[in-house]
Parts: structure tokens; sequence; C-alpha cells
């Protein structure tokens, strides 16, 4: 049987090597020696640099693992949570909270913003059952008109109670506000996606079709539901603790189904491990172009994962699954 | 022994099968035949549990398909799914692989393994072990389907109109494959056929079907008639024999 431990490694190793070039680019200048001499600059490091490395790895993991499982879900290659209503629906539970619990611990907020994610995937899933499965292009098509759908009602009540601003900050995915202590849900998500391993196989079976499921004795309403409460999860976590980064659940399960197919349990770490680089090289990127200033890393992956959607939507013909 | 009593089945309001009783024997193979809408399908999708009982009963040696848990169902009966759907992106290994699921929920053993191992020399498929499915030629992609059952080491194989988009080598080949599964490896097979022909060669039992009733049941060689014809399939076509052999004209 086919593994790809070579593969892993060499992504751990690359992902290792951003890492620390991402903790040596900011705009306080710091070197080595100084991280060890001067307390100063090891507080730099560990408040800002430390945890915003960190947020960027698992968003990237965790987005491109719940692109792949809502891809299995729905059995279609163009969708992903942040372009199909779950992150829309996520920004607008969030949006809620604000106006009607304000006081409420951000638990609870989260909870709320995780709820409406999910509400807004069954609903996604109630309206693409019901799309000829002649026509696939249609589904991620109509998930774009739901989530701007959603994404309307949102900026609705923000322009209604004034919060315009919360909403570009929810909508725009981007790593500058992290600090140590306003990050820590995401490790939330990066459990949740650790997990997912776990029904690896079942959810490759549901990714094959019900008659494949029933055939071989894999529940497939239970593993939907599971896999979906995943998405919602860390599309909700995600999208509260950074902003939503559209294409990541797009880009890095389509590079990594073509190229390594989709036995899930071999590639799944993979697509972590991609999300993860090319999320913090976007951030990477995002932080050096325009130095001292910062474009946001949903910007920056956002031209980079455009590109590479129509790409991959002409080159359907010649090997279309 | 697969015994269906008293199934009732409605689709969007209109009757499917209309108290259909039958018994399929273990061993061999057993074909659903009979015309366009008459139900074959919907049985036999209601035989594998894709689809919920409306009334009725159906038992696979005695497992109620309802109330069996889903993991001792497909140890005991595998449905082979249409290949003319989604081709999924995995090699030969493993797809075959997907079929010890049942018995290993994830943590393959040798055991697991050895099976997979057999499958696919059983099937000739050796050379394409680490081929992706897609780069395969229908029959061989069919075969792998069949191997991928193979291993999941059920005692009842269900498919519905594998033949379909299958050229007459492809088919021919299949079904020989599946006459070796019953006659090499004690297998049951159930089949919907649309063409009576392949029925009529390959199958030890036919079930008729017509509008959603149960027809003549038995052997092809003594139920297939010119009354049969006429009565299942509202056409006058004429039985030719050659030997023991039954044909249909086309």
């Amino acid at each position: 049987m086919r593994t790809l431990r070579l593969e892993i490694w060499v992504g751990l190793g690359v992902i290792l090597a951003l890492s620390v070039v991402s903790l040596g680019v900011g705009v306080i200048k710091l070197s080595w020696e100084q991280a060890f001499s001067d307390p100063e600059a090891l507080r730099v490091l560990i408040v800002i640099r430390l945890p915003r490395t960190l947020a960027v790895l698992i968003t990237g993991a965790v987005l491109a693992m719940a692109g792949i499982i809502l891809q299995a879900i729905v059995r279609n290659r163009f969708v992903e949570p942040m372009t199909t209503g779950t992150g829309q629906g996520a920004a607008l539970g969030i949006l809620l909270a604000t106006i009607l619990i304000p006081t409420a611990p951000l638990i609870l907020r989260m909870g709320l913003a995780a709820t409406t994610a999910l509400a807004a995937s069954l609903g996604f899933l109630a309206i693409v059952r019901r799309l000829p499965v002649t026509q696939p292009l249609l589904v991620p098509l109509v998930g774009l008109i739901y989530g701007a759908l959603l994404g309307a009602v949102s900026v609705f009540f923000a322009y209604q109670f004034d919060l315009q601003q919360s909403i570009a900050i929810w909508t725009t995915g981007e790593f500058s506000g992290v600090l140590k202590g306003r990050y820590e849900l995401l490790w939330l998500a990066a459990l949740a996606g650790g997990l997912v391993y776990l029904i690896a196989d079942q959810l490759a079976i549901i990714g094959m079709g019900q008659t494949m499921a029933t055939g071989l004795g894999v529940n497939y309403w239970q593993i939907m539901a599971a896999g979906l409460l995943v998405i919602s999860l860390v599309t909700a976590l995600t999208v509260v603790t950074v902003g939503m980064i559209p294409f990541v659940g797009l880009v890095v399960p389509n590079i990594i189904s073509r190229r390594y197919g989709d036995n899930l349990r071999q590639t799944l770490p993979l697509v972590a491990l991609t999300g993860a680089g090319l999320v913090l090289i976007s951030d990477i990127l995002g932080r050096i172009l325009r130095f001292p200033f910062e474009i946001p890393v949903g910007s920056v992956f956002g031209v980079i994962g455009a590109v590479f959607f129509l790409m991959i939507l002409y080159s359907r013909s010649r090997s279309a699954y | 022994m697969i015994t269906a009593s008293n199934i009732t089945h409605q689709h969007n309001g209109k009757p499917v099968l209309k108290d259909v009783s039958v018994q399929i024997p273990g061993g061999g193979i057993t074909a659903l035949v009979g015309p366009n809408g008459a139900g074959k399908s919907t049985l036999l999708s209601l035989i594998a549990r894709l689809q919920p009982l409306q009334s009725g009963q159906v038992l696979v040696n005695g497992l109620d398909v309802q109330t069996t848990p889903a993991r001792n169902m497909a140890r005991t009966l595998a449905i082979l799914p249409q290949t003319t759907e989604v081709t999924p992106r995995l090699t030969v290994a493993e797809l075959v692989g997907f079929g010890r699921y049942p018995h290993h929920r994830g943590r393959p053993g040798p055991q697991d393994v050895a099976k997979v191992d057999e499958a696919i020399e059983t099937f000739d498929l050796t050379d394409f072990r680490d081929r992706p499915l897609d780069s395969l030629s229908g029959g061989q992609r069919q075969r792998a389907f069949v191997a991928m059952v193979f291993a999941q080491d059920t005692e009842y194989v269900l498919l519905d109109e594998p033949l379909n988009n299958l050229d007459i080598a492809a088919s021919r080949s299949l079904m020989q494959t599946l006459q070796g599964l019953t006659r090499d490896h004690g297998r049951t097979v159930v089949i919907v056929l649309h063409d009576i022909n392949y029925a009529c060669a390959y199958a030890d039992t036919m079930i008729t079907l017509t509008d959603g009733r149960l027809g003549p049941c038995g052997t092809p060689g003594d139920i297939v008639s010119d009354a049969m014809m006429q009565q299942v399939f509202r056409t006058d076509a004429r039985i030719l024999r050659v030997g023991d052999r039954v044909l249909v004209e086309a």
C-alpha cells in the first residue's frame, strides 16, 4: 500500500523552515542573539511572533481539512466552507451575538457562531441535494450566491447597528491582531481537526456515495453529521479569531487530491500540512510586500486562490472527476 | 437464502412493487429480469437496504435487513456500486482495501492485507495494483470493483445492471467472473439484468417482474417461453433452443 511518509517529513521540514522565517519577520527588528540576551526581544517573540505563527499554521491546516471534508460530503470538488455559506453563517452568528448578548462570555458567543455556521451548512446541503447531478458546476455557483446572500444579511444588520467595522474584521482574514491570550481558541479547532483523522476512512467512504457507504456498513448520516459539525466548529473558530480566509479549503484539497488521490487516511495529514504551509507563505508575503504595512493574508491567498480556481475549472475536461 | 415477504413499495405515490414475496436460493447467480419500470431495481435496492422498506420484510440468512447492525449486514451482503457513477480517486489496491473495512474498521491486520492480495491476484489485477482507477479501461475498473466486493468476503453479492456501458467483451468477461465467484468461491450473486439473453446464458435462477408483480421464476431453460415473453415483456419474440441453451430473438 502506498504511504506518504516521505512527503509528510518534507512538509514538516518546510513548515519548520517557514516558521523560523515567520518568527523573524516584523516591524520590530530582531536578531537571534537578541532573543537570548534581550528580555524585551524575547517578549516580542513570545507574545507576538510565536502566537501569530502558530495561529497561521493551525488556521491553514484546519481550513484545508474543512474543505476536503465538505468536498467528500457534497461529492463536489469545487466547494469549501468559506465560499458556500458556512463562513458567512459564522460571521452572522458572531454579529448577532455582539448585538443580542454583548456581555456574554466569548465561549457562549462562539457557540452561537458555530450554531449559525452549522445551520448555514445544512441549508446549503438541502439546496444542493435538489440540484441535478449532471450539472456539477451548479453546486459551487449556487454556493457562492447562497454565501453572498447570507453575507448581505450580515451587512444589513451591521449597518443598522453601526457595526460595519466589526463585520470587516470578521470577513477579512488577517493575523496582525493575534497576540498571546487572543488566539488560544484556535487550539480547539486544531483538536477538532485532529479528531477528524479518527473518521478518515468513513469520510473517504461516504465520499464515494451512499451506495458504497451502505454496502460497507458505514452509517452515512452519522458520519455526515460528524463531518458537518467539525466544519462548522472549525469555521466559526477561525472566523471569530482571525476572520474569513477564502480559497484555502478549495485550493489545497484539489492540489493534494489530484496528485495523491482520495484515500483520506493517507492524504489528510498532507492536506493539513499543505494548508498550513501555503497560508504561512501568504502571511509572510503579506508582511513583507508593503513593509512596514501589512496586506491581509486573505487578500494574498485570495489572489493565489482565484487564479488557481480558474485553472482547475478550465482543466476540468482533461481530468474530470 | 434471501427471503422477501409481502413487499409493497410506492415511489411518489405511484406503486412500484405490489405484494411481492420471493425466495432467492443460496449459491449460483439469480437474475432479476423484466421490462423497464417493472420494479426490479427497486426490489434489489430494498434487499440491499439502500432505501427503507415501506411494508413487508427482507431476511438475509435470517438477518432482518432493517434491524441488523450496518456492520454485521456488511459482512453478509455486499453491493457492487455502479461504475458509471463518479470514479473515486483511488488506486486499485486502495479500492480493494476498502472492501475490508467492515472487518477491520480502520485497522487492517495481516489477514486483511492477505485478503486484499488474494483478491487482486484472483481478478488478474496485479499489474494495475498501484494504478489510479481512472487510468483503467471500463472493464478493468469493473473488475477492480468486483475484487473489492470479493475482498469484503460476504456470502451475498448484489449488482444493479452492471452491464450498462460495457461492450460485449467486457460484459461477457464480467459475467464469467461472477460465475467464477459462485462456482469457485461459493458466493451467491443477485443481479438485475436488462438483457434477457445474458440472464439466459449465465443465470442459474431467473426471477421475472412485470408491473411490480412477480412473474414466472425458475431456471431459464424451464421458464423462458413464447408465452412468458408475451406475459412478462409483452413482445412476441421467438425462443430459439440450441442444445440446452435458450436464446431470445432480438
